[in-house]
């Protein structure tokens, strides 16, 4: 308990940052206006208004019990969003607050109490000016008297601090504001994060010079400037604790390194002031090491180790450093349990054959956005889990002390110069089973906003989630694989020119106004859509992808599903790909590469869609038409008028048969991979490149165009200036004689395509983002659109007219930023789970109701 | 759409009286979808023929669905639905020939009430069972069926026929009759969705049966059919992502329902045929699994993969089971579970005993954890072998209940089947939707490799009578979690 002191007519008033402040004092004490005047309005929670909220009176004492489930509630909210919270209620029987402290508590938050003690009399006057306060005198005694008793011994209730405020102290505060010891946001680094080091000085210095550091005896420094982060455990076991201690102290004390505390910090400072801890697990070889010292060196080590924070935020939040790691709810927070996490990790309460506690894997579920960096439990090799990584690789143990380069997630390691220390369970033996390839349902179930640097804030509906879980759930491939799910495509606005509903000119234009100067077009291939994923061998799909099943590649469609279901034909077209793609591999200096492409014919896929759907009508048409027109004619034979029916029958058997023409052109023998060639036209991804966003198309088509394998067509592409007409004219018959020749039509993208990042705030807004420009428009031919619209889509253009594109082109730019969202992600190294939620957002995107026939 | 109609009555021209429609005339009645025009391409003393032509405007029949109806699919504009004598012509057959339907002829009563010698011939009639059903349909009412298939495309002779029959139908009947048997029987045989159907017109058609639809050897089939059809949910969403990646709605559908034959009977053209008996497969099933939750004492369980809640539904009347969850990944499986449990007029107590929701089985989910077993009753075959170790890891690995009950088809019992028979190969799998089918030995090598990488122990049991040489036709193995045995 505090009595502020009064400096200058000023009473300070400080809380930590992230707290629970509980106002106590009786009715009539001034707590709503000192909280008004101190702390904003949406941080303040008062039980009046709560009562007000259950009872339309703020003063209907019997909703008292429902009014706190709600004050609790808020607060619990807040508490758990990280707000500061101030609660506004009498507070001044032990109950009352006890509750709150373990609402703080549970959301692993420090609780303050500030005290308004005024005297009863003010209490009481104040009261009596309040009309709406009908209660007597003898109430605010009551209160008075629960108050003077708690004032004794509140500083028991667990509150960090009681400030007490007395006569006219409330009107002199100026409430001040404490960081949490563990935020230290403001270090933007770049850090040198070292694993744990347990008494091995020797490998230690070698660690810090192969980083770039000058090591003294007691102490380091860093010519860039760069800063140390040990992770704690960096005594016991090892040949020189001491020696260890002594360079680490001198860094910190310099400014130029920080330390976490480890599990064995805690237990060498627990001996070292005398309990009784047994001596295990390499703590006996530190206290020997110690013994050896003056006292002098070991009180200051004592203090420094007892001194060591559970955890470090670094670099505005966006980087963790703790011990045994730190699940997403506990960073920046403090508690009990917070430092326990930190300290020893979370364990699942088993022990394991070798009688060491079975951790439990909380890495696998962590969906924070900041890096965590920790140690504690030995590992052959680093690995990233979900933007997490352990750096203990058992120096100790005769395997290697591990530093992590932050930002450049580089990783640098020197070896043990020897075992110095038997392990009690063989290094080799994974602590945990990994499985980064499991997602959850919290990655992709309910309404989503997914934050996409080249477009925005993308919201998915609940119901688009739904469609799309069942899609992924029950047919696509394994999502490690899934990097990329390709956008929808708008058409051009509608073409007036007499017989077509699509046609170059409205694509020309739509981009010269929007300011793009050249465009390709690319011969728009009738098959079906495929993103292939290739791996230069089953080894690098294993370390890139994490898929060990000893595939090398898949080749998937826009719902994410594998082309064939049967294994071998699905293997097969991927080697042969692998095979195609080879001269890729030093071109792009990359082990794999991702492809944007169409598998022809499109009677490979789509057989079944093509007889059911397609060659039905034709079928329907063709056996009914000549029938109607053989029968009108007898009609007209004997004189009735049906001139006009027969006109429009003959009419609708014409383009019966134009539209049986129209889906026989694209289907073909297919046999096992026997006639399935691959059309590629982008390349999305490579080793560190997202290169549909760094390349231009020219790039692209050049490269790809290089290509020279059977199973490989190429992509036919012209280039136009937007300013020449003549350039113009020629594309416009390129895509007539293409499309006259049967072809389905051709895609119009900028040349220069690169999209605009977006800044953060954009990212996160929900603003509406300027209008862009489309990443492509397609131009279908005329012929191919009667199996779009159907076989008579002739007759009624111009109602077909009067279509609305908006929705299509919304959507289509939603999607775009979606799927470069996932390349990038993934390009990044990003966890599995961030890639994910891209991907997913595409598909249930594509759920969205819109006109099929865009 | 065209259906043509012919009599050899003496005189032919009398059918006009019939009909209500002049012979000499071209009558045109509006339609929502369209236009229907009657005519007369022969009208003698012999022979006199009745044209119904149906000109269907496709802008108008997606319209007709109401401007709310979103857009789904390209099946709404590019369809069959103007060339084939589908449901929009028995609509126009019923609204045009109202008065004949019925019966009544002031002019020629007579001629009305009784049978005479008709003709009928539609050239494109869609029939879902092939010219073998259009038979056991029409010839029970007195028809001589004549149907011959139109093949898809003649340029790919490999694609086979068309569901098209070109018919004709020869018989001495009533008229009235004759045209309440098309227009029941049209959308039977049709057997499509009625996207541009109103509910109210589906029970219209089935009142049109009543006389002769209680007699037909077949009422089975054609009132499920029919109710099947109405009742269907519409999965709009579904069908969408079907059409993206250039699959057909139909072939993705989930298996909401394995083996209803058994259950509703007189469906002889439905999947699991002549082999099981009863009690059907799919109870002994559902037994086999509900005694094994007795045996193991659970209290709690959840239904992985509920589909309509078959399993559900009888768990929840046994009061032992205090909690039911049911979880499928199916949205449309989840809401026929919804109309089969009712749970919105359960008592309380009951209501309080059931959960649903939609999840997945290769994603991990605290909703799965904290029941005392987990049931994946013909879940496993539907999951892409790949993808089994995510399955495992959720069920086995995040979820870990005391007991999992897995049940899944015996491979080696396939051969048993008729229906599964393919020429000069292995027989067929149960379930388009199978991913794979496992041999006991397969079954009994994937359940050891569950027990050793998640620390469970199984037994494994036979579910319906054991062959002795190709075992039972189901498999169900219990599995323990050896940490709590």
């Amino acid at each position: 308990m505090s009595a502020p002191m009064s400096v200058s007519g000023v009473v300070p008033v400080n809380v930590p940052e992230m707290s629970l402040v509980v106002l106590v004092g009786i009715s009539g004490s001034g707590k709503s206006t000192f909280a008004a005047r101190h702390f904003r309005p949406t941080q303040v929670v008062s039980s009046d208004f709560c009562r007000g909220l259950v009872a339309d009176d703020e003063n209907d004492q019997s909703a008292t019990p429902d009014a706190f489930d709600v004050l609790h509630y808020i607060v619990g909210t807040r508490l758990r969003r990280g707000l500061l919270t101030v609660v506004d209620a009498t507070n001044v029987q032990w109950e009352a607050r006890k509750k709150l402290i373990e609402l703080a508590r549970a959301h692993d938050v420090l609780a303050d109490a500030i005290v308004l003690d005024v005297p009863e009399e003010v209490a009481i006057a104040r009261n009596a000016n309040r009309p709406d306060r009908d209660f007597g005198p003898q109430v605010i005694r009551r209160q008075r008297r629960d108050l003077r008793r708690s004032l004794g011994k509140i500083g028991k209730d667990g509150f960090r601090r009681v400030h007490v405020l007395r006569g006219e102290d409330a009107d002199r505060v100026v409430v001040g504001y404490e960081k949490a010891w563990s935020d230290r946001t403001e270090l933007t680094g770049p850090f040198d994060i070292i694993g744990d080091v347990h008494g091995c000085r020797s490998e230690l210095e070698s660690l810090l010079r192969r980083l770039g550091w000058r090591v003294t005896p007691d102490g380091a420094a860093h010519p860039e400037g760069r800063t140390a982060v040990f992770v704690g455990d960096l005594v016991d076991r090892g040949p020189d604790t001491p020696g260890v201690l002594r360079l680490v102290m001198g860094m910190v004390a310099a400014g130029t390194a920080l330390c976490v505390c480890g599990n064995h910090e805690q237990k060498l400072v627990r001996a070292l002031r005398g309990h009784a801890v047994r001596a295990t697990h390499g703590l006996e070889r530190s206290l020997e090491q110690f013994a050896a010292e003056p006292a002098e060196f070991r009180e200051s080590a004592r203090e420094f180790m007892d001194g060591l924070m559970s955890h470090y935020r670094l670099d505005g939040g966006r980087l963790v450093v703790a011990h045994a790691g730190l699940k997403e709810a506990y960073h920046g927070r403090a508690s009990g349990r917070v430092r326990a996490f930190a300290l020893y990790g979370d364990t699942t309460g088993e022990t394991d054959e070798y009688g060491l506690p079975v951790r439990y894997p909380w890495a696998n579920e962590y969906r924070g956005r900041a890096m965590v960096v920790y140690g504690h439990t030995p590992i052959p090799e680093p690995e990233w889990v979900n933007n997490t990584i352990c750096l203990d690789t058992g120096v100790v143990f005769g395997g290697r002390l591990t530093a992590l380069r932050y930002p450049e997630r580089e990783i640098v390691s020197v070896p043990a110069e020897k075992v110095w220390y038997e392990p009690v369970r063989p290094l080799a033996a994974p602590a945990v089973v990994r499985d980064p390839g499991v997602l959850d349902i919290g990655d992709v179930d309910g309404t989503r906003y997914v934050e996409t640097r080249y477009g925005g804030r993308v919201k998915i509906a609940e119901e688009n989630s739904r469609a799309a879980l069942e899609i992924m759930s029950r047919f696509a491939v394994d999502p490690r694989w899934l990097v990329y799910l390709p956008p929808t495509m708008a058409p051009p606005q509608t073409s007036t020119l007499d017989g077509f509903l699509e046609h170059p000119a409205e694509a020309f234009e739509e981009f010269a106004a929007a300011g793009v100067a050249r465009v390709v077009c690319e011969e728009k291939h009738m098959g079906s859509r495929a993103i292939a994923v290739l791996a230069r061998t089953p080894e690098t799909a294993a370390k890139r992808f994490g898929v060990a099943d000893g595939s090398a590649g898949v080749v998937y469609t826009r719902t994410g599903r594998p082309f064939f279901d049967d294994h071998d034909r699905a293997a097969g077209l991927v080697d042969r790909l692998r095979e195609a793609v080879r001269p890729l591999w030093r071109e792009l200096d990359s082990d794999w590469v991702v492809l944007d492409c169409e598998l022809l014919p499109w009677s490979a896929k789509a057989e079944g869609l093509i007889r059911e759907q397609y060659a039905s009508v034709g079928a329907a048409a063709a056996a009914t038409l000549p029938e109607t027109v053989a029968v009108l004619e007898r009609a007209a034979r004997r004189g009735l008028d049906v001139a006009a029916p027969m006109e429009h029958a003959r009419l609708r058997a014409r383009n019966a048969a134009l539209f049986r023409e129209a889906y026989a052109r694209y289907c073909g023998p297919v046999s096992g991979l026997e006639g399935v060639r691959l059309a590629p036209f982008q390349i999305l991804a490579c080793e560190g490149l997202p290169t549909a966003v760094e390349r231009p198309h020219e790039w692209h088509l050049d490269l790809l165009g290089r290509l020279d394998a059977d199973v490989i067509t190429p992509t036919r592409h012209v280039f136009v200036s937007l300013d020449s007409p003549e350039e113009r004219a020629a594309a416009v018959a390129w895509w007539s004689a293409l499309t006259e020749a049967g072809g389905e039509g051709m895609v119009v993208k900028p040349a220069q395509f690169t999209p605009a990042r977006f800044t953060q705030a954009q990212v996160t807004s929900d603003r509406p983002v300027p209008r862009r420009v489309q990443p492509g428009i397609k131009v279908r031919g005329r012929e191919y659109l009667r199996i779009v619209y159907g076989p008579d889509y002739t007759e009624s253009l111009d109602v077909l007219r009067h279509r609305f594109t908006g929705k299509k082109r919304s959507l289509a730019l939603r999607e775009h930023a979606l799927g470069l969202e996932a390349i990038t992600r993934f390009t990044e190294g990003e966890p599995l789970w961030r890639v994910h939620e891209a991907v997913f957002a595409v598909l249930a995107l594509e759920s969205e109701p819109v006109d099929p026939r865009l | 759409m065209l259906l043509t109609i012919s009599t050899t009555s003496r005189p032919a021209t009398d059918l006009g009286f019939l009909l209500h429609k002049h012979p000499d005339r071209v009558q045109e009645f509006g339609q929502s979808f369209g236009t229907a025009r009657v005519f007369y391409p022969e009208a003698d003393e012999h022979r006199c023929t009745a044209a119904l032509l149906v000109e269907v405007d496709p802008v108008r029949l997606v319209r007709s669905r109401g401007r709310s109806s979103p857009d789904f699919s390209l099946g709404q504009y590019v369809n069959d639905r103007p060339y084939a004598a589908s449901s929009l012509l028995a609509v126009a057959l019923a609204d045009v020939f109202r008065t004949a339907r019925a019966g009544r002829c002031a002019a020629r009563q007579e001629l009305a009430d009784g049978p005479i010698p008709l003709e009928i011939g539609l050239p494109a009639l869609p029939c879902r069972g092939g010219a073998e059903l259009a038979h056991r349909l029409f010839g029970p009412l007195g028809w001589t069926v004549d149907a011959a298939a139109v093949p898809l495309d003649e340029r790919f002779p490999e694609w086979g026929d068309s569901r098209y029959l070109r018919v004709t139908l020869r018989g001495a009947l009533r008229l009235a009759d004759a045209l309440n048997h098309l227009y029941v029987l049209l959308p039977v045989l049709d057997d499509a969705k009625h996207y541009w159907m109103a509910g109210d017109e589906v029970d219209k058609l089935v009142r049109a049966g009543e006389g002769w639809l209680a007699a037909h050897p077949e009422r089975g089939l054609i009132t499920r059919r029919y109710l099947g059809r109405r009742a269907a949910l519409t999965r709009e969403a579904f069908a969408r992502l079907a059409e993206l990646g250039d699959d057909l709605e139909e072939t993705l559908a989930p298996p909401v329902e394995e083996e209803t034959a058994g259950e509703t009977g007189g469906d002889a053209v439905d999947d699991s045929g002549g082999e099981i008996r009863t009690p059907p497969l799919n109870v002994l099933r559902r037994e086999a699994v509900v005694a094994a939750l007795e045996e193991i004492g659970a209290r709690t369980v959840i239904d992985l993969g509920c589909g309509s809640g078959q399993l559900l539904s009888a768990l929840l009347a046994r009061p032992a089971f205090t909690r039911v969850t049911g979880m499928d990944v199916s949205a449309w499986a989840l809401a026929m579970a919804g109309r089969r449990l009712r749970p919105d007029r359960m008592p309380d107590a009951k209501r309080a005993r059931l959960e649903l929701f939609q999840g997945s089985l290769t994603y991990t989910d605290a909703r799965l954890a904290g029941h005392d077993a987990a049931v994946l009753m013909e879940v496993v075959e539907h999951v892409d072998p790949p993808r089994l170790p995510a399955l495992e890891r959720v069920v086995f690995g995040t979820a870990t209940p005391a007991h999992v009950i897995v049940t899944t088809p015996n491979a080696e019992y396939n051969v048993k089947y008729e229906f599964l028979a393919r020429e000069g190969g292995p027989p067929a799998r149960r379930h388009p939707d199978h991913r794979f089918e496992w041999t006991r030995a397969e079954f009994a090598e994937w359940t050891a490799g569950v027990c050793e990488r998640y620390g469970y122990a199984v037994t494994l049991r036979p579910v319906g009578e054991a062959d002795p040489e190709v075992g039972p036709p189901t498999q169900l193995a219990v599995f323990t979690s050896r940490g709590r045995r």
